[in-house]
């Protein structure tokens, strides 16, 4: 049984289609990222199911409820804000605490709870200060904490960690994720950075102008893409040019002279076969023929740019003391058929 | 976090230069140019502000006869002369009396003008910010006298009540502390506004949001999160009011009259009419000592107040 489930969800500035029709669930417990680039509609998603933007159209079920139906102040969501949205008049403690006055919660067990949740975030001690006398990273677990005390159904995460330098943002993934775990809320998480959505969520939601891309397990997203945006929005990956040909099961796409077996339903004609750069290797015998362009040693890993028929290619290979050709020198590369996907298109049109 | 940040580098420009460092036997260089740049500003400060103000100050020592005009005598009979006459305690009760209820009016109407104007829509909100700010730019002398046609007994507010006929007879506004007090709130009610408005624009749209969510009612919201942060820009905004009400001179001149007199009416009535300057005089510093007195104690109880929180 789905806990949140958002139908077709669109919304429209003016003629400006800023979410096109998003249509995600998620489980209890699980935590979802949002990711994809500026202005892509992440925050108008968060900000619909908050309830701060009326959708234009479609539909948010939570737990089975209706939640367009509820006021923002009665959906009992927690969310964090990217500006952390503290009140400064307020100390830590209070700030914690004000979702819990609102609640009605006696004094006595207010305060536990404060000082409990002030804990799990590191700031124990910390209560009595206000916003203004906090680093920025303190700013950020209070304004967590204030969302995690009122113990929402939902916790919703507006680019939490995009303010932080970059070695404290990786502390606080490690924390979110920690929380995460002991407390067991739902979570969503927005963010236009790759490696924080792969580090932290249990799936992606891939979106570009608007749009879903693709939904998965962050390994699944980045073994197979199911477009070449979203091969190309994470990590790197080649795009090749290549042809589909065959019929019924045996089909084949060739790519710059050799030919691979295709296991996704695809058109015939022109298609994009994309692989990434460390799954590719040098074979000998057959293979895309292809001339060595450059080649950078990157202490763990070589980085090389091969010229072939398809177009560029790069290729990483480990740095573990098998011989590697140099540059200018003629090669031939493979992969196995698991490791490439194949898409209809044109690699012009990809981003 | 630009604050933070603001901060930093704040505390890092005023950390050590090497005039305060701890080599203090090197001989004085002091940097005269800021001094010397500044000079012609504090020239015409000096000529155009401290002069006259040190003169009237001096005046207010003079004594006056009738026969004998102004004597050149240093005494403090002017000032003992007020501290003992009811008639003064009058004026100068009633001249804070007006510009503690102006104060308190335009906070009461200033402050939730300026938080409907910042939630309006782009083209309103625009449009009512001037209508708001406009009466700062039409003179006060026709925009009081507006208010004059407006009070009489004859006049469209006494017609409007008793044709509606909520009262029978006209009520009195000329001449009368409650016309007063009406009109310089009309004036002043602008200066409220701006200043709230100020703090408000300091105010992140989304803390609001934030409190929503976390389960406050929309009036909650402004008692518990909006109204606390601009707690600070009301009370600048009702220094300014006050200090302007209690010294305003065309209004009360206007709508109060002859009979209805303020402290800065009566100073300009002691030189023109009595010309008994001295004494006029005395009840000009009198009013400038007690503005100040009032305006910094209250700045002082602001900052002390809200140091911690908003810095
Ligand atoms: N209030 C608004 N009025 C008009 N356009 C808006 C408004 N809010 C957002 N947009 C537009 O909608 C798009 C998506 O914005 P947003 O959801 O904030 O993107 P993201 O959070 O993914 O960076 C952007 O192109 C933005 O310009
Ligand atoms: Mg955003």
């Amino acid at each position: 049984m789905p806990y949140l489930v958002l139908d077709s969800l669109t919304k429209r500035f003016g003629s400006w289609l800023a979410v096109d029709g998003l249509s995600l669930t998620v489980e209890k417990g699980e935590l979802v990222s949002l990711l994809g680039p500026s202005g892509c509609g992440k925050t108008t998603t968060l900000q619909m199911i908050a309830g701060f933007l009326d959708p234009t159209s479609g539909r948010v079920t939570l737990d089975g409820a209706d939640l367009l139906a509820k006021k923002p102040n009665e959906r009992g969501l927690g969310i964090v804000f990217q500006s952390y949205a503290l009140f400064p008049h307020m100390t830590a403690a209070e700030n914690v605490a004000f979702g819990l006055e609102m609640r009605g919660v006696p004094r006595a067990e207010r305060e536990r709870r404060v000082a409990e949740t002030l804990q799990l975030v590191g700031l124990g001690a910390f209560g009595d200060r206000h916003p203004k006398r906090l680093s920025g990273g303190q700013q950020q677990r209070v304004a967590l904490a204030r969302a995690l005390v009122i113990r929402p159904s939902l916790l919703l995460l507006d680019e939490p960690l995009s303010n932080l330098d970059a070695k404290m943002r990786e502390e606080m993934q490690v924390e979110l994720r920690r929380i995460q775990r002991s407390v067991g809320t739902t979570m969503i998480l927005v963010t236009h950075d790759q490696s924080e959505a792969m580090a932290l969520s249990d799936r992606v939601v891939i979106m570009n102008k608007g749009r879903v891309e693709q939904i998965a397990a962050p390994q699944a997203a980045y073994d197979q893409p199911a477009s070449a945006f979203v091969a190309n929005f994470l990590g790197r990956t080649n795009l090749l040019q290549g042809v589909v040909s065959g019929d019924g099961r045996e089909r084949r796409v060739a790519v710059g002279g050799a030919v691979w077996p295709v296991g996704e339903e695809v058109p015939e004609g022109p298609g994009v076969v994309t692989v990434r750069p460390e799954k590719v290797s040098f074979v000998a015998g057959s293979g895309v023929p292809g001339r060595v362009q450059a080649r950078v040693f990157q202490g763990t890993q070589w980085l090389f740019e091969v010229a072939t028929d398809a177009g560029p290619l790069t290729v990483i290979r480990q740095h573990d003391g098998q011989p590697l050709p140099a540059e200018q020198d003629s090669v031939l590369l493979g992969w196995r058929p698991e490791d490439m996907r194949v898409m209809a298109g044109q690699p012009a049109a990809s981003p | 976090m630009t604050t933070v940040e603001d901060t930093r580098m704040a505390t890092d420009i005023h950390t050590p230069t090497p005039a305060t460092g701890p080599t203090t036997t090197r001989p004085e260089t002091r940097n005269w140019t800021p001094y010397l740049l500044s000079l012609p500003a504090l020239a015409l400060f000096a000529t155009l502000l401290v002069v006259p103000l040190v003169m009237t100050a001096l005046l207010s020592l003079n004594s006056f006869g009738f026969y004998t005009g102004i004597e050149n005598v240093w005494r403090l009979d002017n000032y003992l002369e007020i501290v003992r006459d009811d008639y003064f305690h009058e004026v100068f009760l009633r001249t804070f009396r007006i510009a503690f209820l102006v104060t308190l009016l335009s906070a009461v109407i200033g402050a939730p003008e300026a938080y409907i104007l910042r939630r309006m829509r782009a083209p309103w909100r625009g449009i009512c910010l001037l209508i708001v700010l406009g009466p700062l730019l039409i003179s006060v002398v026709s925009r009081t006298l507006g208010w004059a046609l407006l009070f009489g007994s004859t006049g469209l507010i006494n017609q409007g009540l008793m044709g509606v006929g909520l009262i029978a007879t006209p009520i009195e506004f000329m001449y009368t502390e409650t016309g007063v007090v009406i009109a310089l709130t009309h004036v002043l009610v602008p200066f409220m506004v701006l200043s709230v408005w100020a703090s408000l624009q300091r105010l992140d749209p989304q803390v609001e949001n934030a409190a929503l969510s976390l389960g406050a009612k929309p009036f909650t919201v402004l008692r518990r999160v909006v109204l606390p942060q601009v707690v600070p820009g009301i009370l600048s905004g009702s220094i300014i009011v006050f200090a302007l009400a209690a010294s305003a001179f065309a209004t009360p001149a206007i709508i109060g009259g002859r009979r209805l007199k303020v402290a800065a009416t009566l100073a300009y009535d002691e030189f023109l009419n009595t010309l008994n300057w001295p004494l006029g005089a005395a009840v000009a510093v009198l009013l400038l000592a007690a503005n100040i007195v009032i305006i910094v104690g209250c700045n002082r109880l602001v900052e002390r107040r809200y140091k911690q929180v908003f810095e």
